[in-house]
């Protein structure tokens, strides 16, 4: 397991995704003797999980579960936040907006949780490279960590430094730089520094609409063209099956033709009746913001 | 890790690269052949003039050549700027503004113009100009440059410019598929470096293209495709490495059934029988071909090789005879061919066991999905387009009754695009209504027994009930438990 790379069965170190349900997943380190407790009962790592495959069902006292294997996409819905995350939606854009793509080379600040940074590590591993900055030295060791846990570890190097005042640590190397912190307006030249002197592309995830405008004018001062904010929201769709009840006007004396057979229609149902739908609903709440996305493009210096 | 230093090469444009022009927001994708007319913007030139040049570098169109634009030509004409009035009380629409007439304009242009130098010439001759707020100015210029800025820039082409540019120019021939949508199938699928993908698309080739830049040349990509042959226009737009198409292989649709239930002859055991199918596909292809040769799908995919002709030189029947021959010894040679690639593509697909599944096609997508879904190795992916929403509501029922699936989700995203200006910072106006619908799931193990694995699944009586109340895992019957 790893990753950036799919394989067939579980081993110990691995760390699984158990599937409870969409909106309850678990990620475990499988351990030889270990326990899980679930909802569903305990899960015991050597009889249930080393050895089997990905995909398996595993029965527990009081159900069962599948365990999955690790991707970026159920990691981001099930790690443990030390910071807010960007999620899969606001990634998908990063990610094509970035061009990134096996081999490229990509500075990143702040690391925050590593949501982002395991999904831009899939998609430049095997042969890219992830530069990225945390500021907060806690979170900076957790994340390196992590990393090695899920086996990128060899294609990542965590700093931990502020990225407005030291940069990133490295220059004119990055095809794409990613920032997402505070004031990004003072990151945009170490970004310009740590592109290469061919050009690159850059993207700053800012909440508030002032940022983006500070962040925009520091993308202009410093010579960045194809300026670009945009702003990706998801859409939910549940699917429901709906009845819908029909109305009861009362007798109708009148014999209009049609109206009579509607009429006889509903009468077979014995009173109005109802009709059934499959239908999708919205849930009641979505996230109507997370933040906005501003591309730029460092042309050649 | 460092790149290395002065090599430019890899950032110069050559003969025969595949570029994108790009203007403003309109791009067009082209090959640069010598000698090859492109019409774009209602300009025509040739390209040959930006071999040599690095990407991303911007011309201008000069008699139908292109001349490399100085940087200092593309700052903005904001020193012009002296004068400019508070509000628009006084500025009445009488028409006369203007001081040159159409004519005047169609001179300055005939006579060469470049567009700063025409745009100046508005802004002089317009009696209104200077009462116009700092901002009305700036959005009169802007205009002004749009139409008459005769400059081209030449970019290298990625996922994120094709997906810009068909989305733009012709949404039809990729069902409506916005670029941020196949943002989310590429994520969604887990599309990486070394997996297996079967994709089955109608989309020009470009939902193909974008999943082989993401696996950047290394694993393999099956492509199911309908009727005698791949679309693959939109892949060549992209302008990969030769090596890129060793990792691509292609499959017949109408074959999957045999695949699936191992009658499949790949292997050409039986080669009159495999001749006979080929025989078939060969006639499909033809009506094909030459749709793919409409002068619509011309229009954008310069890509489409132009097929060499032999001039007929000599009428003499021993000239047509050994023209027929090596006609047929052609014909049997593509055959032998088609027969290797089917086998090849066979060998990628029989563990069924493949990594992802992308889907976005003109068809029903349930059946498709239904049938390339075995093709899926346990805990992997899948993500299926529709522009449409309701059938893909079938498909989510049908899974849902099937079961070997978890993490359904239906959705669709919305793209807001702002326009940030100091002062000026507002949403853009209209946003595209429309991208289209995604289906994505995860499959898992079906079926009670679990051949594959090395110990047998402890089963526990009455936990059927407990599982009832698993809302994902609602199976009304299995699917194939692989035999």
């Amino acid at each position: 397991m790893s990753f950036a790379e799919y394989s067939e069965c579980i081993a110990e170190g691995d760390v699984a995704i158990i599937y409870l349900s969409h909106d309850a997943m678990m990620p475990v380190k499988v351990q030889k003797g270990a326990q899980t407790q679930t909802r569903y009962g305990v899960i015991r790592h050597s009889q249930d999980l080393i050895g089997h495959k990905y995909g398996s069902k595993v029965s527990c006292s009081k159900g069962w579960v599948h365990v999955l294997h690790p991707t970026p996409e159920l990691w981001t819905v099930s790690l443990p936040h030390r910071t807010q995350i960007l999620y899969t939606t606001d990634i998908s854009m990063i990610t094509m907006m970035l061009e990134l793509k096996p081999g490229a080379i990509v500075c990143e600040s702040g690391t925050g949780s590593g949501s982002l940074s395991h999904a831009i590590i899939r998609s430049i591993a095997p042969s890219g490279h992830l530069h990225t900055v945390e500021f907060h030295q806690q979170r900076a060791l957790k994340v390196q960590e992590e990393f090695n846990e899920h086996r990128v570890g060899h294609m990542v190097t965590v700093r931990n430094q502020d990225v407005c005042k030291d940069g990133f640590g490295v220059s004119g190397v990055a095809d794409a730089v990613f920032l997402d912190i505070p004031s990004p307006w003072d990151a945009v030249g170490h970004a310009k520094n740590a592109l290469k002197r061919q050009g690159g592309r850059a993207c700053s995830f800012s909440p508030c609409i002032e940022q983006v405008q500070r962040t925009c004018a520091a993308f202009s001062d410093h010579g960045f063209s194809e300026l670009c904010t945009v702003e990706i929201l998801l859409q939910v769709h549940d699917v429901r099956t709906v009845s819908l009840p029909l109305p009861d006007f009362g007798p109708n004396p009148d014999l209009n033709q049609d109206q009579n057979q509607d009429q006889n229609l509903n009468q077979n149902q014995s009173g109005p009746g109802a009709v059934t739908i499959k239908t999708t609903t919205a849930p009641r709440e979505i996230p109507g913001h997370t933040g906005f996305l501003t591309f730029a493009t460092k042309p050649r210096t | 890790m460092a790149d290395n230093g002065d090599d430019d090469s890899q950032y110069r444009m050559k003969e025969g690269d595949y570029v994108v022009l790009k203007r403003g927001d309109i791009f067009k994708a082209a090959q640069i052949v010598a000698k090859k007319k492109v019409i774009f913007e209602k300009q025509w030139f040739f390209l040959e003039n930006a071999v040599g040049h690095l990407y991303n570098s911007t011309f201008e169109i000069h008699g139908g050549h292109l001349q490399l634009k100085k940087t200092s030509d593309t700052g903005n004409s904001a020193d012009s700027k002296e004068v400019a009035g508070v509000d628009n009380r006084n500025i009445v629409d009488d028409g006369k503004s203007q001081k040159l007439t159409r004519d005047d304009i169609e001179m300055l242009k005939e006579k060469g113009l470049k567009g700063q130098e025409i745009i100046q010439q508005l802004i002089d001759n317009s009696s209104t100009f200077k009462d116009k707020t700092e901002y009305a100015q700036d959005k009169y210029i802007k205009k002004k440059k749009k139409k008459y800025e005769n400059s081209v820039t030449l970019l290298k082409p990625s996922c994120r410019i094709l997906a810009m540019m068909y989305h733009g120019r012709e949404p039809g021939k990729i069902c409506h598929l916005r670029y941020d949508t196949l943002a989310q199938m590429l994520t969604l699928a887990n599309i990486h470096a070394g997996s297996k993908v079967v994709v089955f698309e109608t989309c020009a080739g470009l939902v193909l293209g974008a999943v082989m830049e993401r696996m950047g040349g290394f694993g393999s990509v099956v492509q199911m495709y309908p009727g005698g042959g791949p679309v693959r226009a939109g892949v060549d737009s992209f302008g990969f490495p030769a090596h890129f198409h060793n990792t691509l292989h292609e499959f017949p649709l109408c074959r999957v059934n045999a695949l699936l239930n191992g009658t499949l002859e790949a292997a050409g055991k039986d080669p009159s029988a495999d001749e006979q199918a080929a025989n078939v596909e060969e006639e499909q292809r033809e009506p094909e071909a030459e749709q793919q040769g409409s002068p619509e799908e011309l229009r954008m995919e310069t890509s489409t090789d132009v097929t060499e002709r032999p001039e007929p030189e000599e009428p003499e029947e021993r000239e047509k005879e050994k023209r027929k021959e090596a006609k047929e010894q052609e014909k049997k040679q593509r055959l032998d061919e088609k027969r290797k690639k089917l086998a090849a593509a066979a060998a990628v697909l029989e563990g069924r066991n493949a990594d992802g599944l992308v889907i976005a096609s003109r068809f029903h997508p349930c059946p498709v999905l239904m049938g390339l879904l075995p093709l899926l190795a346990p805990s992997r992916p899948f993500v299926v387009y529709s522009q449409y929403k309701e059938p893909l509501v079938e498909c989510y029922t049908k899974l849902k009754e099937q079961g070997g699936t978890v993490n359904l989700q239906l959705t669709n995203t919305w793209l807001r695009h702002y326009q940030v200006l100091p002062n000026r910072t507002h949403p853009v106006l209209l946003m595209s209504g429309g991208g289209g619908y995604l289906l994505s799931g995860t499959t898992v193990a079906s079926g009670q027994s679990n051949p594959g694995q090395s110990k047998p699944v402890q089963t526990k009586p009455g936990k059927s009930k407990a599982a009832e109340e698993e809302p994902a895992a609602k199976r009304v019957k299995s699917t194939d438990t692989d035999a």
